[in-house]
């Protein structure tokens, strides 16, 4: 199968005063139907290496192909482009437009791309929204929901442009437990409806029921799951 | 309604006040642009409209623009001589074939000529002497030609045809002099001679110039007074399109030599003071807007600061730069075009109250403000405002566009 993304030899210096390595030599094949956890302490690259494969940052040395296309030559329009088609983010503070409501929020990124009628995106945000058990909460804004709804507000927002990857940076570092299971249940449920979820955690647990598990300490892989 | 403007909205919506602030920042400047630039045209209206009316349209006069050239110099065209201490020849001052040139005119569609001989005339009262600029009529002819009849204030032009010995004297003139209808004043002109002229008719224009300082006589007494029987120095012409004054003029210059000016030459001194009132006012008034624009630039960069979450989050799900700048652009055109409509209400407002002032310094009780309001003067007022509107909000939506997402996204966690 072909892998939808992939890092050859990924590093990244932060240009300070006193140059800051993030990432050396990371090399990693993400397919699609996969749910990958990275993992690792703090400050080990795990944010910064997610922000690179989502086309967020630029790698100071090797590439990162989306669908087998290298991207470090794309230009910022072109990588805009790219992350509004491929991926869908969902950090750690949910960053839900206040003044939207949970609706509008979910249908910020397909107004983007402009492909669906109004009511189809309505429609599909509606939908997304039932899935996620959130469709009772669509017209009420972003403070009148728990830190749980919120983050499945983002989840949905994350899929309305079906994006073939989701990634997801601590998805769960606000939650209580309750609600970081049943967020990560739903993004383990992403993968199996076919798409590549990678999701950086530093929570142990949930960690553990992922397949696979990519591990980082001092910006390197030092173990990798599904490598065995 | 697309992305970007969606959002701006709800910016603006999460900050009612300040976005009144601003609204009411540009209402105020573009209803006191239409206020005070309505206020100056209505009066420029007037004051060109009583210098057109009471005056020709187009006036021939017996002078030359430029001096016939010298013999000497037509011989030897390229030649490094120079004429000096020449003579001129005095010919006979007077247009030579007055009566030729306006049977000419008169035959034209649309035009009234009409003879006049002007001069310099002293008027003494009790005393003292007031140097006027005497113009000799035709009553019946010179009414054709201009509205003088309608600024009589009393008695009457056609007096002058019935009274050789009549004069018609500025309201100013009267008042200054103590003279008023019926009296006789003393008068001498430069060719020595003296006599009495009875106030037959006392005018008002509005024009200081004219109410203090010009008279009409009949043309033959004043060709009499003068001893230039039968001379003519002046044609005056009115056109039934004030717009062709310039062609006229022009096409008569052309054909007979003489000195053609239209009104736009002889009002040239007042039409370019209003040039500079115009650049004064509209620029003063304008900078209002300006500072308007500042309401915004405070608005927006407040915007922009609060909202480097929301910016970061839409960059990261594919929003690209250019729409973030579009975001904010239209918040300042939205509160421009909030401003510009409230302003227009302002300024019509504004406008219709200032028509109820009396007119400062008129002499008629019942005369009003004039605030003249147009569409240009709505237009410019609104591009000017949405200019500014934009220009303010372009500064913050560069800088809003130029955010890292990434920076924020790493602050955040």
């Amino acid at each position: 199968m072909t892998d939808i993304l992939k890092v050859e030899h990924l590093g990244r210096v932060l240009p300070l005063a006193v140059p800051v390595t993030l990432l050396t030599d990371v090399s990693l094949a993400f397919q699609p139907a996969s749910f990958t956890v990275i993992t690792g302490p703090s400050g080990s690259g795990k944010s910064s290496l997610l922000y690179l494969l989502g086309l967020l940052d630029v790698p100071t040395t090797g590439e990162v192909f989306v669908d087998g296309t290298p991207t470090s030559a794309l230009d910022d329009a072109a990588r805009t482009r790219l992350r509004l088609a491929v991926f869908g983010f969902v950090f750690q503070f949910h960053f839900l437009l206040p003044e939207f409501t949970v609706l509008d929020n979910v249908m910020l990124p397909m107004r983007q791309l402009g492909r669906l009628t109004r009511p189809q995106m309505k429609e599909r945000a509606m939908e997304l929204l039932a899935q996620l058990d959130m469709a009772d909460q669509a017209n009420k804004r972003p403070d009148a929901l728990s830190g749980g709804q919120r983050q499945r507000t983002a989840v949905a927002r994350a899929l309305t442009n079906d994006p073939p990857v989701v990634l997801a940076d601590e998805p769960t570092g606000a939650l209580d437990t309750k609600n970081a299971a049943a967020v990560f249940a739903i993004l383990a449920g992403l993968a199996q409806q076919g798409r590549t979820v990678i999701a950086v955690t530093h929570d142990e647990g949930l960690a553990g029921t992922s397949p696979r598990r990519v591990h980082l300490v001092d910006g390197r892989v030092v173990r990798d799951a599904a490598l065995g | 309604m697309t992305l970007p403007f969606a959002i701006a909205l709800a910016h603006l919506r999460s900050r009612r006040r300040q976005t009144m602030v601003s609204v009411l920042g540009v209402a105020l400047g573009v209803g006191v642009f239409i206020a005070v630039t309505g206020l100056m045209a209505g009066f420029q209206s007037f004051f060109r409209a009583q210098m057109i009316e009471s005056n020709p349209h187009v006036t021939i006069t017996d002078e030359v623009r430029t001096p016939a050239p010298q013999p000497l110099a037509m011989l030897h065209p390229e030649a490094a001589v120079v004429v000096s201490r020449i003579v001129p020849r005095d010919p006979v001052r007077g247009i030579a074939n007055a009566g030729e040139i306006m049977a000419a005119l008169a035959a034209m569609p649309g035009v009234a000529v009409a003879p006049t001989l002007r001069g310099q005339m002293l008027m003494r009262r009790a005393g003292r002497d007031y140097a006027v600029s005497t113009i000799g009529i035709d009553p019946a002819r010179e009414m054709r030609v201009t509205t003088l009849q309608k600024d009589i204030k009393e008695g009457s032009l056609e007096a002058l045809g019935a009274r050789p010995d009549g004069v018609v004297i500025g309201q100013a003139l009267a008042r200054k002099m103590g003279v008023a209808l019926g009296d006789t004043v003393a008068v001498s002109t430069v060719a020595g001679g003296e006599s009495a002229l009875r106030v037959v008719g006392i005018f008002r224009t509005g024009l200081e110039q004219q109410d203090l300082g010009q008279v009409y006589v009949a043309l033959n007494r004043l060709q009499s007074m003068q001893a230039r029987p039968r001379v003519v120095n002046e044609i005056h012409i009115r056109l039934a399109d004030i717009d062709r004054s310039r062609e006229v003029a022009a096409m008569a210059e052309g054909r007979w030599g003489y000195k053609a000016a239209p009104w736009e030459e002889t009002f040239a001194r007042i039409l370019e003071v209003f040039v500079l009132q115009n650049t004064i006012i509209y620029g003063s008034t304008g900078s209002i807007l300006l500072v308007a624009g500042f309401g915004i630039f405070n608005i927006i960069s407040t915007v922009v600061s609060e909202k480097a979450r929301d910016i970061a989050i839409m960059r990261s799900i594919g929003m690209p730069r250019g729409s973030v700048v579009a975001t904010f652009i239209a918040e300042g055109i939205a509160v421009g075009v909030m401003g510009v409509l409230a302003g227009w209400l302002v300024g019509f407002v504004g406008a219709s109250i200032m028509e109820t002032f009396p007119a400062p310094g008129a002499e008629d009780p019942t005369q009003r403000l004039m605030v003249r309001q147009t569409v240009f003067t709505y237009g410019l007022a609104a591009g000017i405002a949405l200019l500014s509107s934009v220009g303010a909000a372009w500064i913050p939506a560069r800088k809003a566009a130029r955010t890292d997402p990434l920076e924020i996204i790493r602050g955040a966690t």
